[in-house]
């Protein structure tokens, strides 16, 4: 059997729900019971405030909306009679779609908005922004923001709860969340593992929230990148930095590729796309070195030659960059759920 | 005018190094006779004043100060200003000419004389664009300038670029006596960021500028000084390596000195966390250990003036994410007690600390101030430099509200300011109405 064939079926028995106990009306009202004081947030603004408890509430949840949304009936109504309004600052396909097909399944009525960047006049939109629809009063409102902190701003200028979906080079919670279900999945653990991240770690608030989640859950971190791609004092945030990917990538049981932005491949921080390439991008041989069995992750979407070749990333035995995106919702549905759980009945303080 | 006679007072000279009890006598505005003893007699009719024992010292004097006239009346006019200035204990405020238009222009430089002399309650000694436009680019008429009143020339935050424009500048400055102020922070770097590069700037996520963008420029600025022979006065100098640069400049006896901000001696990068933006600042806060470096240098005069750096932004430009607001922060009503911080720390004494902040500022910018001798005017402040407070930052005078000291406890404050011996500022009264 393939290697791959040997996962789909972990994860075909682990989606019926073999790992657990059968669920009962008594149980999952106890477990309702816990997940809500494990995770009592009312917003996600980083994985930084989250505790191990939280994460693994939210990836046991996730896990539960990963099996629904593989049935013929997907739809949920535990956010009904909730508006989730998407604020999107900045141009997001997936993420954006993956948002809305998380609150549509499980019931929520889901907005679009899309504010490009160029179309405003910077950031006084932003509270003005928040502010109109806040009045519309939305329950959830889930952001993206090319500024660090923008959206951590936005949540103290409305009563309703954020989700940050990414915010400038900062933080990307659900996209940590997601990558840490996908690792679980594959790997039966989400401690003690070997993580590379590679490629843009400078510019990347998937790093970020990454590296903060994979220590938190006691894993070892390592950065792979040309020094121009590294941030500051990267070596002091529990990370043990490479520029070299067959030294980074010895032993390791996850590889996680980053996107290298367009406009930073040519001459600002790498001197040619070619070069970037030959030293940094993932390709048959250089995976080699890391473990036979380790799993290859990208957040998307790829530049196929130049961190990543097609082959590796259309490896069915060692990529898992689909997966990815099919916990996305499933990760995206838990958040949500949770949230929503710490939203009051009456919110007739809400002036 | 009656004679005005401040009795019982704490005398503090930067000018002699006094710090012991007195007197002052004042008539027609300026100071008539000093008394090293608390019970001077006073002439009859005199207006008398007990200082209970208070420290009454030179009134201090602010080298960089940003009012918004012309062009941007709406963050800070020269009333608003003074009023700021007066409860600060700042008898004397020199303007940047970063307005709009920029002050380039001896008509200009008229014109705000002729405004701050009907509004403003305190004396003002505007500085003038070192270039047209603050371009970097062409020689303002700094003759001109200096004829209408300029007291120092500088582009404010913009650094000059370019040496062969600083040198000519310079040596040109230097025919005519006058102080060049630069901004020793290196323009590309500068603007490639917005906090000090390091650790905390990246788990923020924010773009960093390494520190050592000050002491590129520094360097630069004092190896032009020393070409030209020039007076130089560097406006903010805030990390350890820059100030390595500056103490080589001294120790080779160029003429040299240095400011820095009250906000940089009280504040580190730290204080940015959660991305609140009335700490966004130019240059950016430092790291704790250039902090300590400056204090250290302020306390044996390496650094020479402490400055409010006071600029007024609207909400508007302060309520954004961090990357997207306005760098600065007011500062006219907190220089003095930051200033004191660090005498209660017992790095300084009274008389050395008020060299800092008004005495060697006066000189620098050649005027009469600073000094507690008969003759001097008599622009003195009343300060109880142990009162405990908290700032509230809607009760700042100035139009601007963006103060990182918002909610922070302060000791230390002015009771009454006097400019040429005329009552400006008095928080007895204040807080009786």
């Amino acid at each position: 059997m393939t290697r791959g064939g040997r996962r789909q079926n972990t994860l075909s028995r682990r989606l019926r729900g073999g790992r657990r106990v059968p669920i009962t009306a008594r149980s999952t009202e106890d477990r309702r019971r816990k997940e809500d004081a494990l995770f009592a947030h009312r917003h996600l603004l980083g994985i930084e405030s989250l505790t191990r408890d939280d994460i693994v509430t939210l990836l046991d949840l996730a896990d539960d909306y990963a099996a629904l949304n593989r049935q013929r009936e997907k739809k949920r109504a535990t956010l009904r009679g909730l508006t989730q309004i998407n604020l999107f600052f900045e141009n997001s396909t997936r993420t954006q779609a993956s948002f809305e097909l998380a609150g549509k399944r499980l019931g929520a009525d889901v907005m679009n908005m899309s504010v490009g960047s160029s179309s405003i006049k910077k950031g006084e939109t932003l509270i003005d922004t928040a502010a109109t629809l806040n009045a519309m009063r939305p329950d959830i409102l889930v952001v993206r923001h090319q500024h660090s902190g923008a959206v951590a701003l936005l949540s103290e200028k409305v009563n309703c709860s954020v989700i940050n979906a990414g915010d400038g080079a900062h933080e990307h919670p659900t996209q940590a969340l997601l990558d840490a279900l996908t690792i679980r999945n594959h790997k039966g653990r989400l401690h003690r593992l070997t993580v590379a991240i590679c490629g843009d770690i400078r510019h990347s608030r998937v790093a970020r929230s990454n590296i903060i989640l994979l220590n938190q859950m006691e894993n070892r971190v390592r950065v792979i990148a040309p020094p121009t791609l590294l941030p500051e004092g990267i070596e002091n945030m529990g990370v043990e930095v490479f520029h070299d990917m067959a030294e980074g990538l010895n032993g390791c049981d996850v590889v996680m590729m980053l996107r290298l932005q367009r406009e930073r491949m040519q001459g600002a921080f790498i001197p040619s796309v070619r070069e970037y390439f030959h030293l940094w991008g993932l390709d048959r041989q250089k995976l080699a070195f890391a473990k036979p069995d380790a799993i290859v992750m990208h957040p998307g979407p790829m530049n196929r030659g130049v961190e990543i070749t097609a082959d590796v990333a259309d490896d069915f035995a060692r990529s898992v960059i689909e997966e990815q995106v099919e916990m996305g919702v499933a990760v995206r549905m838990a958040a949500l759920d949770l949230l929503a759980r710490q939203i009051p009945n009456d919110r007739g303080d809400a002036e | 005018m009656t004679p005005l006679v401040l009795l019982n007072a704490r005398l503090i000279d930067p000018e002699t190094g006094y710090d012991g009890p007195g007197a002052v006598r004042i008539e027609d505005g300026r100071i008539a006779a000093i008394a090293k003893d608390s019970d001077h007699p006073a002439p009859d009719g005199a207006e008398i004043v007990d200082c209970e024992g208070k420290a009454l010292a030179p009134g201090l004097v602010d080298m960089r100060v940003f009012v918004g006239e012309p062009g941007a009346r709406h963050l800070e006019s020269y009333r608003t200003a003074g009023l700021s200035a007066a409860a600060g204990g700042v008898t004397t405020i020199s303007l940047q000419p970063d307005t709009h238009p920029a002050m380039d222009d001896p008509a200009l430089l008229e014109f705000a004389l002729r405004r701050a002399a009907e509004t403003c309650v305190v004396h003002i000694a505007p500085m003038a664009a070192l270039t047209k436009g603050l371009e970097g680019r062409e020689m303002a008429e700094l003759s001109f300038l200096k004829d209408a009143g300029a007291v120092a020339f500088t582009d404010a935050d913009h650094a000059v670029a370019d040496p062969l424009v600083l040198r000519r500048c310079l040596i040109y400055a230097k025919s005519l006596g006058a102080l060049v102020v630069t901004h020793a922070q290196d323009p590309v770097f500068a603007a490639s960021g917005c906090a000090t590069e390091g650790q905390f700037a990246s788990q923020l996520g924010l773009p960093g500028v390494p520190a050592a963008a000050e002491a590129m420029q520094l360097s630069r600025d004092l190896a032009l000084a020393r070409l030209t022979g020039a007076r130089l006065h560097a406006d903010q100098v805030t990390t350890a390596e820059a100030l390595e640069a500056l103490a080589r400049a001294k120790d080779a006896g160029l003429p040299v000195t240095a400011g820095i901000a009250a906000t940089h001696l009280a504040f580190n990068e730290f204080d940015i966390a959660d991305y609140k933006t009335f700490f966004k600042l130019a240059p950016p806060l430092r790291a704790e250990a250039d902090r300590e470096a400056a204090e250290q240098a302020v306390a044996d005069g390496l650094i020479d003036v402490i400055v409010s750096n006071h600029r007024p932004w609207d909400e508007e430009s302060k309520r954004l994410p961090f990357e997207a607001a306005a760098a600065g922060a007011v500062g006219l009503e907190t220089l003095l007690p930051t200033a004191l911080r660090l005498w209660h720390e017992d790095k300084i004494t009274l008389p050395t600390l008020w060299e800092r902040i008004s005495l060697t500022p006066a000189k620098l910018l050649g005027l009469d101030a600073g000094r507690l001798s008969p003759g001097a005017p008599a622009d003195l402040v009343l300060v109880d430099t142990d009162a405990p407070w908290t700032l509230d930052r809607a009760t700042l005078r100035s139009k601007s509200k963006s103060s990182p000291f918002d909610r922070r406890r302060l000791q230390g404050y002015a009771l009454k300011t006097w400019v040429g011996g005329k009552l400006v500022f008095d928080r007895a009264e204040e807080a009786s109405s």
